[in-house]
């Protein structure tokens, strides 16, 4: 027992300088990087720090970011999903259709909202079914998914712009509480409820050992298949809830752009986030810090009137920053 | 090749190596002689193939320097080592299956026309060595389709193809049928006749005895000795391999109950385990021996419900019990210990809290997982195992073998198990820890807990254990209690009555 010293003082620091203890410096890349983005932008554009421009960043910023959150619990498994922003537009196509077949009235809304997260869940089930029971690679399963939900939306659409008859369904889109934006506010709160399943239940516990190695999580009794499975459930739920936002918003769902290219938004957020996608680690607040960061990295190029053309550069260059970030902090 | 025999080739001064803090060469001195068999025997763990892989530039000695005829030389990486003719054919073959036999032969070193490949040039040097080597395989075989013997001679091929002038082989006949071993003999013999310098880790004494001109011995990091072999027997290799007396690190054993804590019986699984039945009681150790390959690892994962069993009851207190996953194996208090720590047993980006509470995580959950309990629970076992890590919060991949190994029976022991499976319970770690673990073992069975030991340390196995079952070709093929345990005995149960040569580790 020569050490005796050294376990001692690594007992139990109090809960305030553990907290502040596991917020090293390097963790807190993201969180830096949006600081010196939000200073920068100020001083670009005088109408950045307009309260309504900073809350439409914000409600812009929801669509893809509450993908993200579920697309996090995805990528510490150890998995990834392409199919998110065509199941996105299927679920809105669907969800309309349901609202246009209920009719009128706030009951028909509520109907239609509970049938899009459990729409979302089941077509996350889908990709979860055959990834860990067909054990395909996510990569290769999603891809295929993506290809057929899109398909399957065109479908039954015709191809055709969606739109609502139910009068109250864009209230839930464009509405305010407390001057944020509905949508801003759900983005919130499912970013609480996330960091709480992540940080502080077995199952986020059991996910970061599933996706940091599976053989040890399997080994310390923990359900691999299944641990996996629900964090694909859990993507399909947000991105459900994620096709409500987005098609009351407009009253209305274009099939075939809605939700285009959201898998790289939201993948994007994450990465930028910290969270490695070779699984096994990550956060939920970096994730949201990282969706904000490609927001407003948009917005401030649309203000400084940067050619749209070149948005998708810069977005690109934040990306691959992020990612070396991350290489040389591994080191 | 036409070096005079038995000139100093090769001279290694001083010699130290440490990973993360653990010392495992303690400053060698060798000189190796042109065209000679050296032998090197040594225990687990005593820094053989670390030894070796300085020589081959897989490892950089911490300090010390290498003279290669009488030069200094830096052996910086395999390729350098090369360069020098120095090859090393390693324990597991580094071939890639998916290409045939001339490819990987010259793979990193192919021959070239302009800028193509010359694939009818490296077709016949390899057809040229192949031949040397006196094997039929064919140039153009894919490597998936070849035994393991014809594969270690492709390694050996790979290795021929620069003018080698010290081949190193890492145990290059544990994975070798008999007639094999020969065919590997003559080989060797061969190569010593053009003057190579041949260096050949083994634990079979016969082997070494046959073979070597010289033998070295190694014993946790330091030289005992370095002599000719005709001059040894192998009651004396022994002694010197082992060294010091056992009593010193064994606790005595504590008395066992009759009492019955699990009983297997009829654990079958398909070509890998047949009618495996046994009992341990509170309060004992049972310890498993067998060769590598022999099914022990396998029937401790098919008990724990970690691999599917073709038939098999497990009793648990006289209960019959079903375990379909190691969650229920769990909740019936079994725990498993596995042999390999980084791959199955820890979760290296956790730390100490969040690997210890992995598996007992329920006991911390209120609604929301308590952390300051996890914590809290760690700290004690930090101190009970006198766990050396920087703090609590670093993450497992920075602690030594043996930190993380105490780490991971903590893991174990939170669960609050009644029967434990610990297989290889002191791999890779240092003698001192191994003495912690062997006293946190025996602290079990004063408990009553019952323990069972899967060891490939034939001294671990003897030091511990109350009865030992050996394990042949997936049968029980022996059992040996109290004073009948030897060596010898279960030396000749794992390799049975006809194998000249058994494969056992270390075999004395």
């Amino acid at each position: 027992m020569t050490n005796k010293i050294v376990s001692e003082t690594a007992i139990q620091p109090s809960a305030l300088s553990r907290w502040i203890k596991s917020i090293s410096l390097t963790s807190m890349a993201p969180l830096i990087a949006l600081i010196v983005l939000l200073i920068l932008s100020a001083m670009v554009s005088d109408h950045f720090l307009i309260p309504r421009n900073l809350t439409n960043v914000l409600r812009q910023v929801s669509y893809t970011g509450i993908i993200a959150l579920g697309m996090t619990f995805l990528i510490i498994a150890g998995g990834i999903d392409l199919s998110v922003g065509s199941m996105l537009a299927l679920v809105g196509v669907l969800v309309i259709m349901i609202l246009n077949h209920l009719g009128d009235g706030w009951m028909a809304v509520m109907i239609a909202i509970s049938a899009a997260m459990a729409l979302g869940a089941f077509f996350g089930a889908i990709n979860g079914w055959l990834t860990t029971k067909g054990k395909i690679t996510a990569f290769v399963a999603t891809l295929a998914t993506m290809s057929i939900f899109r398909s399957f939306t065109l479908y039954i659409s015709d191809a055709g712009e969606m739109v609502s008859r139910n009068n109250l369904y864009s209230d839930v889109g464009t509405g305010y509480f407390l001057g944020l934006p509905v949508p801003v506010w759900v983005f919130l709160i499912l970013a609480i409820i996330g960091h709480i399943l992540l940080r502080h239940t077995a199952y986020g516990r059991h996910l970061c050992a599933v996706g940091s190695n599976p053989k040890v999580a399997s080994y310390s009794a923990i359900n691999v298949s299944k641990v996996y499975f629900l964090s694909f459930i859990i993507l399909g739920f947000t991105v459900g809830i994620s096709a409500v936002m987005l098609s009351s918003r407009l009253n209305s769902i274009s099939p075939g752009d809605a939700g285009l290219f959201y898998e790289l938004d939201a993948i994007a957020a994450v990465v930028i986030g910290g969270t490695a996608l070779s699984g096994g680690k990550g956060t939920i607040w970096g994730t949201v810090i990282g969706a904000i960061i490609l927001g407003i990295i948009n917005n401030m190029l649309n203000l400084s009137g940067v050619s749209p053309y070149l948005q998708g550069a810069v977005k690109g260059f934040v990306i691959l920053i992020a990612v070396l970030m991350q290489y040389k902090r591994a080191q | 090749m036409n070096k005079t025999l038995n000139e100093p080739i090769l001279r290694l001064e001083n010699i130290r190596k440490s990973f993360s803090g653990v010392q495992v060469l303690h400053g060698i001195d060798v000189t190796i002689n042109s065209g000679e068999v050296l032998g090197i025997l040594g225990e687990n763990g005593a820094g053989k193939s670390t030894l070796l892989k300085v020589i081959s530039g897989l490892h950089q000695a911490t300090s010390g320097s290498v003279y290669l005829d009488q030069k200094q030389i830096h052996i910086k990486n395999p390729a350098v080592a090369k360069k020098y003719g120095i090859a090393m054919i390693p324990q597991e073959f580094n071939l890639v299956s998916t290409l045939n036999v001339f490819e990987n032969v010259f793979l990193g070193q192919e021959l070239k026309q302009g800028r193509f490949l010359d694939k009818n040039k490296m077709r016949e040097r390899t057809q040229a060595l192949l031949n040397q080597l006196e094997t039929h395989l064919d140039p153009d075989a894919l490597i998936e389709t070849l035994s393991v013997a014809e594969k270690q001679m492709v390694e050996i091929a790979k290795a021929l193809v620069h003018d080698v002038r010290i081949l190193i082989m890492d145990e290059p006949t544990t994975v070798l049928t008999n007639q094999e071993v020969a065919v590997l003999f003559r080989l060797i013999d061969k190569l010593k006749a053009q003057g190579v310098t041949i260096v050949f880790i083994s634990h079979k004494l016969k082997e070494v005895k046959l073979l070597c001109d010289r033998l070295m011995i190694l014993r946790d990091g330091h030289l005992v000795s370095i002599e000719p072999v005709a001059g040894l027997n192998e009651q004396e290799m022994a002694s010197k391999m082992v060294g010091r007396e056992l009593n010193q690190i064994f606790p005595e054993h504590s008395q066992a109950s009759t009492e019955i804590a699990l009983q297997v019986e009829q654990l079958s699984i398909n070509n890998l385990l047949h009618n495996i039945e046994f009992k341990v009681h509170r309060g004992e150790i049972l310890g498993f021996a067998g060769l590598i390959g022999s099914g022990r690892t396998e029937m401790a994962e098919a008990i724990m419900g970690l691999r599917k069993k073709n038939s098999g009851k497990v009793k648990i207190f006289n209960q019959n019990v079903t375990i379909h996953a190691a969650k229920d194996a769990v909740k019936h208090g079994l725990a498993y210990l596995s042999e390999d720590r980084q791959g199955s047993g820890l979760i290296m980006n956790f730390n100490l809290p969040e690997n210890i509470s992995l598996i007992s995580l329920k006991k911390y959950i209120k609604g929301f997982i308590q952390h300051k309990k996890t914590t809290e629970s760690a700290a004690r076992y930090s101190e009970q195992f006198a766990i050396k890590a920087p703090s609590l919060d670093s993450e497992l991949q920075y602690l030594s073998g043996g930190n993380q190994q105490k780490v991971y029976l903590a893991k174990w022991m939170d669960t609050d198990p009644e029967i434990l499976i610990l297989d290889e319970p002191t791999r890779g770690v240092d003698i001192n820890t191994k003495k912690d673990i062997y006293h946190f073992i025996h602290s079990l069975t004063e408990q009553g807990k019952a323990v069972i030991i899967i060891s490939s340390e034939m001294e671990e196995l003897i030091g511990l254990s109350h009865r030992i079952l050996v394990i042949r070709e997936g049968k029980i093929a022996g059992e040996l209690v109290g004073k009948e345990i030897e060596e010898q005995k279960i030396m000749f149960l794992a390799a049975g009555v006809n194998d000249k040569t058994p494969r056992m580790e270390p075999i004395l």
